[in-house]
């Protein structure tokens, strides 16, 4: 990892203070005609986190970013970033962000440089620190040596990379980084969170949404979305251990595959999967004890080695709240009529 | 402000030149176009290829159409000698005008009864077949005047002052070349459809590509935004004319009288119109297809309702007023003033005006209608 340039890390000691809030949703809100995308979102994320914003396609990742940013207008509640309100000071805020967009975004028929040159000139950094600036990205999204190629002919994840650097070109205290890994190799996306780190270490604060499962946990903070709705929000930990309404078990025994077929149907089994070579079991709580699971799989002459409580994996909390709130809206459709 | 203006300035001018069919756009259709007024758009009328169908044969009948061919705007195509081949000719657009002569027209010459000439006009194209009607009224009357004074000298009369002599005298265009009035006015075509079809695509491409997103989240300034994207156009819009003044000029040998200064003038003037609606329509279209589209909706009734090819003149009068709404009108009326008639801002002013308040309003209408969201 290389260091960034000093101006990235001057508020580094305010790690240690108390951190505010520095992007703040109330009951924000966005209908496109009578469907809404993002229905009362409430949440906050303090300086210096790094916050992960989880859910399906079409959950309202996107527009709930693109209203932060400035790019969509909320048509209900209130949002702040950096102290600045979304609906009336959106320009202040610009002032204050970069971002990612979902799609990549760059000028496709200019060069890498040409690329961060006309970024720098409209962040006006300064002309004696934009060369510095303009190696810093480079070196760190590892283009040096594409500098003149056209931005085109860039494969996926260099485009990434060259995303992030441009959005962060101007050392902005807040990051919105929209899906800034998909398509990305995994060598890559673990640079790619090296770097988010760095930056956060240095009080930038990361707003991003992912898909991935690993990066998740790599979150300080997550939300869940769903349905424009949060669901659920909390530390990685917090949501494994207070969400998750069912027992989650894990398996290791002979014939897997075959283990894994009369475990799916049995019931109140929410759900099972192969892990490895252990069967992972989600089931509805205190239904079925880890010696009901050993006695069922010996009768059919399993031989079984261990069942153990587990702690659920983020995947199973996803999961799970998002069939609960699933079951919840179907309850209340059947009430409705 | 400046580093923003600047930096879209770059990134604009990268973007245009480096693509192909900008490039095509920007140079060859230019040249394309005035080439294709300049050689085959052609009005004036000479050389209708005229057919003869002289029943008569006397010496009065040839010498009449002895008179037709030597003019420089009949030429003989055929002697007909029968009536179903004059029909045939006409149908098959092989001549546009028939000349025919009744047997008996030398006798009657002679004699100094009344003789009719017959001239048989195509007049599908009712533009031309009035101009070649008012030629052969010219020649015939000519030789009416010959006659008459033959049959007086005869008879040892010398005629007085024949009465009125029309002496026509073209002003500006000498010998009234077509060329002379449409060359110049190419100008104002090439520099409204290029400038209002690019600069109409130029906000909501960075929309369909997915780009403005980005835009929208840096703190560019709206102005600093739009200048950017109107600027480069103006300088096309420039080195547009400046092509077309130089092809018609060294080329076609089109008098240019007025100033090139204020040629400039008043296309930066048109420009605050031409780009205004570009923009327009570039802000509140949603694809670039939309928006080309759109342009082309007002082309059209823009460069019939100028006076580029039809005189304002004849229009009916209520479409005559919605004339000045088009800035083409004014701009049309500078350029042909400057290149023909060499007048200043002293006869031009009106249309100067006209066009500053129009574009102003334009533009500034499309300006306020632009948003820096994408809601
Ligand atoms: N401009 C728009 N007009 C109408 N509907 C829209 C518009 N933008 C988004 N939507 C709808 O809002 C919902 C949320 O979209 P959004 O892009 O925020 O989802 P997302 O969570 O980012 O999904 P993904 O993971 O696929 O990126 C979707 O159903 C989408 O179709
Ligand atoms: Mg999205």
């Amino acid at each position: 990892m290389m260091p960034a340039p000093e101006s990235y890390v001057t508020d580094g000691h305010s790690t240690q203070e108390p951190r505010q809030p520095v992007v703040v949703l109330r009951d924000l809100e966005k209908r496109f005609g009578d469907f809404t995308a993002v229905n009362k979102v409430t949440l906050e994320v303090r300086k210096g986190e790094i916050f992960g914003f989880l859910g399906p396609n079409g959950a309202g990742k996107s527009t709930t970013i693109r209203m932060l940013c400035g790019i969509l207008q909320p048509t209900g509640g209130m949002g702040s970033v950096a102290g600045f309100d979304i609906t009336r000071q959106p320009e202040e805020i610009k002032k204050n962000i970069g971002y990612m967009s979902q799609r990549f975004s760059l000028y496709e028929d200019l060069t890498v440089e040409e690329n961060i040159d006309f970024y720098s000139g409209i962040y006006q950094i300064p002309a004696d620190k934009r060369a510095e600036r303009k190696e810093w990205v480079l070196r760190m999204a590892g283009l040096e040596e594409r500098r003149l190629s056209r931005t085109a002919t860039l494969s996926g994840g260099w485009k990434q990379r060259l995303a992030l650097g441009c959005a962060v070109l101007h050392a902005p205290p807040i990051i919105f980084l929209d899906e800034p890994t998909s398509g990305v190799d995994p060598l890559s996306r673990r640079n790619f969170w090296d770097l988010i780190y760095h930056l956060a270490e240095g009080g930038v604060t990361v707003f991003l949404t992912t898909h991935y499962m690993d990066e998740a946990e790599y979150c300080d903070r997550l939300g869940l979305i769903y349905r424009g709705e949060l669901i659920a929000q909390g530390t990685p930990d917090e949501l494994k251990t207070r969400y998750m309404a069912e027992d989650v078990m894990e398996i290791a025994c002979a014939k897997p595959q075959e283990a894994l077929r009369l475990i799916t149907a049995l019931p109140g089994i929410g759900y099972a999967s192969l892990f490895g070579s252990k069967l992972h079991v989600v089931a509805e709580k205190g239904e079925r004890t880890p010696e009901e699971f050993r006695q069922v799989l010996e009768r059919e002459g399993i031989p079984t080695e261990s069942v153990e409580r587990v702690l659920p994996s983020l995947e199973d909390v996803f999961v799970s709240l998002i069939e609960a709130r699933d079951r919840q809206e179907g309850a209340q459709r059947e009430f409705a009529r | 402000m400046m580093d923003r203006l600047k930096a879209m300035l770059v990134k604009e001018f990268i973007q245009a030149f480096r693509d192909p069919r900008m490039r095509f756009i920007l140079l060859v259709i230019p040249i394309m176009q005035t080439i294709i007024f300049g050689y085959a758009v052609n009005t004036d009328v000479t050389d209708v290829a005229t057919a003869v169908y002289d029943l008569d044969n006397s010496r009065e009948s040839r010498d009449l159409i002895d008179r037709f061919a030597r003019s420089e705007y009949f030429s003989e195509y055929e002697y007909v000698q029968r009536e179903e081949r004059v029909r045939e000719l006409l149908d098959r657009g092989d001549v546009r005008a028939v000349i025919r002569l009744e047997r008996g027209f030398g006798a009657a010459i002679r004699s100094g009864r009344p003789a009719a000439v017959q001239l048989l006009l195509d007049g599908t194209d009712s533009n031309t077949a009035g101009i070649v009607a008012g030629y052969a009224a010219t020649i015939v009357s000519r030789y009416n005047i010959d006659v008459s004074t033959q049959r007086l000298a005869h008879r040892g009369i010398v005629p007085g002052p024949a009465g009125v002599r029309l002496e026509t005298r073209a002003w500006f265009n000498e010998n009234l070349e077509s060329r002379n009035y449409y060359v110049p006015a190419v100008i104002a075509n090439i520099v409204m459809v290029i400038t209002m079809l690019l600069s109409s695509m130029a906000v909501v491409r960075e929309k369909e590509i997915g780009t403005m997103e980005q835009m929208i989240v840096t703190p560019i300034g709206k102005w600093e935004f739009i200048l950017g994207k109107t600027v480069p156009f103006v300088l096309i819009g420039f080195i547009n004319v400046a092509l077309v003044t130089a092809a018609a000029v060294f080329w076609f040998k089109v008098p240019l009288r007025g100033s090139l200064f204020l040629l400039f003038f008043g296309t930066a003037l048109f420009l605050l119109s031409s780009l205004g609606f570009g923009l327009f329509i570039s802000t509140v279209s949603h694809t670039q297809q939309q928006a080309m589209m759109s342009a082309f909706f007002f082309l059209f009734p823009a460069m019939l309702l100028s006076g580029f090819a039809f005189p304002i003149a004849n229009m009916p009068e209520p479409v005559q007023w919605l004339t000045y709404l088009n800035p083409l009108r004014y701009y049309l009326v500078i350029i042909r003033e400057i290149f023909l008639k060499g007048v200043g801002i002293e006869i031009l002013w009106p249309q100067m005006a006209g066009l500053a308040i129009l574009g102003a309003c334009i533009f500034f209408f499309a300006v306020s209608r632009f948003r820096k969201t994408l809601s």
